[in-house]
């Protein structure tokens, strides 16, 4: 037979049961569906999370207490916390390489002042904050070197926390109560957006000195930030802050770092790491639900076969080869695949879009995915029909017209 | 009888082994077949019409002995080129129709056209209408079985039969399911089908219907003990006046046709 006469007659047994095909085809439906979305949904994430990292600052560099681990961005974990003013005031000093640096305390308090109040981080950072995290305002200023010396008790809003407690209102020159110590508002800032499920903008800043003394009370810092006068000069900047830190911390020619120094793209490349790690895991639980409805196509040819033994001897009565009768039901299992994962890629590329909508992220799914689930649905048909196909092709001619 | 014959075989025998018994459904059977000939193979139930038939289908093989349709040695061949003589040589017709369930007459009698692998481009469609007009269907072509009598199923059959000009028209018990008005409908189909050139045998265990073919076979425990011309020859078509018919053509099939 001819392979368009094979498929028109697949497709034509397909439809004399088409309640049945549908059901059949449900698993593969579902299954390219969910693995198309994962697909998509990660995608979205990892581009939205470079798009923000680029936006977090310019040529950042970033020092955070503990060792260097493999995979994930160790923020503040205390236990190792050896980051002092002073690395600040050394690093502040002593490295030329660098065009900004600010340490950063970071404290969670109720922030009371305009609407009624706001539990928001606080973080008390130097003058060069702004220029490294490329802040812009929305209203007012920032604060000055003098402001830092004097410790004054001087803020700049996020615009979440001004979004909250001033709603379209200037808020310049209003105080704002933060652990019960009236501050002047002196600046709101635009918004940043939302990086790795962080609000950038759900945050109160202050110079670190009146954080110091006002809010947190201690003496380490949860981290530093830095940044270079050009990208080029990112690695050697790198080396140069290593070495001062390793001065300042003592640490011996043998001994390892106790602090870890990340570029932007090294934020970035792990937080990608760690969306692509989940975006593999959810695609593999998706993709078991793909095997789960390639046995229930098997499961559907078997029974399709037993029923349609004595159609299988007419046809090999008036000459279907074995080989024939093969590819007829090859051709039958594969079409039902191919459609439920045409189907599923539909839903998929839906239900990505309508995520995209709800989140705001870039769901667009990848040319390769499509490419990927229509040939693996094919080849799960071939796979789980293949055995049925066989069963079929087989049977006794004699036999199948004398099946009841 | 001459090497020309259109069936040959020789000394045939087929066993059954059914665990440790050994059914001997043929034990050594000689029969030749010319071309245009009409023969009807006679036996009580069990006796091995259909086993016989089946070899002469080949749709299995003896297993002693030696066939030869249309000079070839059907011994040798494999699966496929038995599969390929069914297609090109053979045409078969069933005691249950055996049509394709929810697929149209003209479908039906189009597939053996469809499996044809000789390379010949041809009309398939316009074949199998002119078929099913041979047969007196020309105007139930997108009819289903389902909606076709048992006699106008066996029509199809017929015209499946013959759409690819086989050699051999070979019928197990044709008229099995019938009464006896559409069992002389069909076996007038066949006389005048034979009277064209088509060879035709059939299985039936009616003396009735025997006495319509040219030769009578007859056939006892895997022999055959019998093979004579038929003397006292009926034409159908003169038949069918004194035969009541009981119900108009289009009567509710008498059986279903394959599921
Ligand atoms: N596939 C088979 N397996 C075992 N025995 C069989 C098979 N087919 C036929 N037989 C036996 O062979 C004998 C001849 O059967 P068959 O040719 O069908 O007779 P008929 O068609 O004349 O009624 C019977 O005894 C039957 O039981
Ligand atoms: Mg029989």
């Amino acid at each position: 037979m001819k392979t368009a006469t094979l498929v028109r007659v697949a497709v034509q047994s397909i439809l004399k049961n088409k309640l049945r095909a549908f059901l059949t085809m449900l698993g593969i439906v579902i299954g390219v569906g969910a693995v198309i979305i994962m697909v998509g949904v990660g995608y979205g994430a990892q581009s939205s999370i470079e798009k923000q990292i680029s936006g977090l600052g310019t040529n950042m560099v970033m020092i955070t207490p503990g060792e260097s681990r493999q995979g994930g961005v160790s923020m503040g974990s205390g236990s190792f916390n050896r980051l002092r003013i002073g690395d600040y005031d050394k690093l502040k000093r002593e490295a030329y390489l660098v065009s900004g640096v600010s340490p950063v305390i970071s404290t969670w308090t109720q922030a009371i002042g305009g609407q009624g109040n706001w539990r928001t981080s606080v973080n008390g950072v130097s003058t060069d904050y702004q220029a490294i995290r490329d802040l812009n305002f929305a209203y007012g200023t920032w604060f000055t070197e003098n402001d830092v010396r004097a410790m004054r008790k001087v803020t700049v809003l996020g615009a979440t926390v001004a979004k909250n407690l001033y709603p379209d209102t200037d808020p310049v020159g209003e105080q704002i109560q933060l652990r019960n110590v009236p501050f002047t508002i002196i600046g709101v800032l635009q918004s940043k957006g939302q990086v790795m499920g962080m609000d950038f903008d759900d945050v109160v800043l202050m110079p670190y000195t009146t954080a110091r003394s006002r809010l947190s009370g201690w003496s380490r810092l949860n981290f530093i930030v830095a940044s270079t006068f050009s990208p080029s000069d990112i690695p050697a900047a790198q080396d140069e802050i290593r070495l001062i830190m390793r001065e300042a911390h003592d640490i011996g020619q043998f001994e390892e770092d106790d602090f870890t120094i990340r570029n932007q793209d090294e934020l970035a490349s792990a937080a990608q790491s760690a969306t692509q790690i989940m975006t593999m895991l959810l695609a593999a639980i998706a993709s078991i639900s793909l095997l789960v409805g390639g046995i229930g196509i098997m499961n559907i040819m078997l029974v399709s076969v037993t029923e349609r033994t004595r159609e299988i001897g007419i046809r090999m009565a008036i000459g279907a080869r074995g080989s024939d009768v093969l590819t007829q039901f090859l051709i039958e299992s594969v079409v039902m695949s191919v459609m439920g994962g045409l189907i599923g890629l539909a839903i998929g590329i839906f239900g990505g879009m309508i995520i995209g909508w709800v989140t705001g992220w870039n769901t667009a799914t990848p040319p390769q995915a499509i490419v990927l689930a229509v040939g693996f649905s094919a080849a799960i048909g071939i796979f789980f029909g293949w055995y049925p196909a066989r069963q079929a092709a087989a049977l006794n001619p004699i036999q199948a017209l004398r099946y009841e | 009888m001459t090497e020309s014959s259109v069936i040959r075989i020789e000394n045939v025998t087929k066993d059954y082994y059914m665990g440790r018994n050994v059914v001997h459904a043929l034990r050594g059977i000689d029969l030749h077949v010319e071309r245009g000939e009409m023969i009807a193979i006679m036996g009580a139930s069990g006796s091995g019409k259909s086993t016989l038939m089946n070899m002469l289908g080949c749709l299995d093989v003896p297993t002693s002995g030696d066939y030869y349709l249309d000079g070839v040695h059907v011994n040798d061949l494999s699966d496929n080129e038995l599969a390929e003589l069914r297609n090109r040589k053979l045409g078969f017709v069933f005691q249950g129709f055996n049509l394709l369930a929810r697929t149209t007459a003209l479908e039906n009698v189009e597939l053996p056209l469809l499996y044809d692998r000789s390379g010949r481009q041809r009309d398939t469609r316009a074949l199998a209408t002119a078929a099913l007009e041979m047969v007196g269907l020309g105007d139930r072509l997108d009819h289903q079985p389902s909606e076709l009598s048992g006699g106008q199923q066996q029509r199809v059959a017929i015209a499946r039969a013959l759409v690819s000009e086989p050699t051999v028209v070979l019928a197990d018990e044709p008229t099995g399911n019938l009464d006896s008005h559409t069992s002389v409908e069909i076996m007038a189909l066949f006389q005048e089908l034979n009277r064209q050139g088509i060879t035709i045998l059939l299985v039936t265990h009616e003396r009735d219907i025997a006495r319509y073919a040219r030769r009578e076979v007859e056939v006892r425990d895997g022999r055959i003990i019998r093979d004579e011309v038929v003397r006292d020859r009926h034409q159908a078509a003169e038949d069918l006046s004194d035969i009541p018919d009981p119900d108009a053509d289009d009567a509710p099939a008498a059986a279903e046709g394959a599921s």
